[in-house]
């Protein structure tokens, strides 16, 4: 409990720290007049041609479905890695090394063949 | 943090509080960790312009130039100043961006680097907290600055951000998935996944390092936690997301001054962070390389801890440095096709072939 309350001060802090920075810079900082040169999107001193809020490639969302499959999936890992080693010295007398081996080996199994299929479907090709 | 050993053996303790622990036991902790948060500010706010000077300096001597020789000795003021210039440097907000999050997307990750420096292992007791699981809040709030960059990107009303922000994006998410991964092994060869009890379980000689513990096995974790990070840090090779000549500036195009040099910082930070993560997984962190022969371990043990963190540390930076002038940008699909198509399954058959030893008692 005591990490997390220094963890909840150090996040005042950051913000803080963070926030008092780009305070300082606006109360400091010159200003020059405006003008709408000055606001245009840069787009290498050409005017910018059409909006910004651009179509792009379906395959960054592809990937970010893969990503949350997969970080999920070392989430899920993660409570079967901290008990490993108990289990295997035979401290943790509960569970049986041999179902706690077996079910990571399918679980890990499974994904590995949701990564082979994604691989075979062409979703990981970047063109 | 929950019980700090009252009787270590190292040399240099904290006068402060030990004087503290021994009158107020009852919030021993918590005095020790507002030390170190306050100690820790501080170096937050040197590092960038120590690790911007080093990175040029770096460079320039890769190149056979001199680099900043100007501002200060050999040029150690020179970040100094380049930061101090941005603060008084407007900040421009193009037409038909979004204010808030235009805003908002440079803190993001400014402030997520300063909160997983926050469960870094210094020393012994120089640690502002530990987290029971602390492998877990590294993951999730190294996420965060996946998150401000896309939002820089989205907010900035601008092609080039846009695209570049998608494709850092894109990256990073990746690599997480291979760090993420790498952690999950060190989870699982040392039982805990506090960051100090990963360092205390690495107590011995320089052989007792996960690096060199785990036969072959270590230092294959080590490449691949180093070819992920480097991605995740978006430092060269895998700089895509800034690559000048494709994209200008990528997702910091349209930043300027103070909230340019955020983004600045946490890149800096979070350079350091992970590879003060990549000393504490696999070189032992605050642990003095110690060779098993009397005398000499005994001159190790007298340099304070977080000196040997410091300089591991700086030992990674230097490789990520390296890194940078050795070897050429990868393609964005070159980029994709090395983390989902080699790192990942490499790295699960890494976590079964571990496992299979670990069960089978071949290694510890």
């Amino acid at each position: 409990m005591e990490s997390y309350i220094m963890i909840g001060f150090s996040v005042f802090l950051g913000a803080l720290f963070v926030g008092g920075a780009i305070i300082t810079s606006k109360m400091l900082a010159f200003h020059s007049p405006e003008g709408w040169r000055k606001v245009q999107p840069y787009e290498c001193s050409e005017n910018p041609i059409g909006g910004a809020r651009i179509r792009f490639k379906v395959a960054f969302y592809i990937f970010a479905l893969l990503f949350l499959l997969f970080d999920i999936e070392s989430l899920f890992l993660f409570p079967c890695m901290k008990i490993f080693k108990s289990v295997v010295a035979a401290q943790n007398g509960s569970i049986s090394p041999i179902v706690l081996f077996t079910e990571l080996f399918v679980f890990v199994f499974v994904l590995f063949v949701g990564l082979i299929y994604a691989w075979r479907k062409g979703v990981l090709i970047w063109e | 943090m929950n019980q700090l050993p009252t009787d270590t053996n190292y040399p240099v303790h904290n006068i402060v509080g030990d004087l503290v622990r021994h009158h107020f036991p009852g919030v021993a902790g918590y005095v020790n960790g507002f030390l170190t948060l306050a100690s820790l500010l501080l170096l937050v706010a040197l590092l960038p312009v120590f690790l911007i000077w080093l990175e040029r300096k770096v460079a320039a001597h890769f190149q056979a130039r001199l680099g900043p020789m100007r501002v200060g000795y050999h040029g150690l003021l020179q970040s100094t100043a380049d930061g101090l210039k941005l603060l008084f440097k407007e900040v421009l907000m193009p037409k038909g961006a979004d204010r808030f999050v235009f805003f908002l997307a440079p803190i993001l990750p400014a402030s997520a680097a300063f909160l997983v420096m926050t469960i870094l292992p210094f020393d012994h007791h120089l640690q502002v907290a530990d987290p029971a699981g602390g492998v877990i809040y590294v993951l999730g709030i190294s996420g965060l600055s996946t998150l401000g960059i896309l939002m820089a990107g989205w907010a900035s009303n601008n092609k080039y951000s846009l695209l570049g922000a998608m494709r850092s994006g894109a990256q990073m998410i990746s690599f997480e998935i291979s760090l993420a991964l790498i952690m999950l092994l060190i989870v699982m060869v040392t039982g805990t996944s506090s960051l100090r009890g990963i360092v205390l379980s690495q107590q011995g000689t320089i052989l007792d390092w996960w690096i060199f513990k785990l036969p072959v096995l270590g230092l294959v974790a080590f490449m691949m936690y180093m070819i992920s990070s480097t991605a995740e840090l978006n430092r060269a090779p895998f700089d895509i997301s800034e690559a000048e000549s494709e994209l200008t500036g990528g997702f910091a195009t349209e930043y300027s001054g103070i909230s340019f040099s955020m983004f600045f910082f946490a890149e800096f930070v979070n350079m350091f962070v992970s590879a003060g993560l990549a000393a504490t997984f696999f070189l032992g962190g605050f642990l003095a390389p110690q060779i098993g022969i009397g005398l000499i371990d005994m001159v190790l043990n007298f340099i304070p801890g977080f000196v040997w963190f410091f300089c591991k540390t700086v030992l990674v930076i230097f490789l990520y440095m390296w890194f940078r002038w050795t070897f050429p940008r990868l393609r964005i699909d070159q980029l994709m096709d090395l983390e989902w198509k080699m790192l990942l399954p490499a790295n699960l058959v890494l976590l079964m072939v571990t496992g299979v030893f670990l069960a089978v008692g071949w290694i510890l």
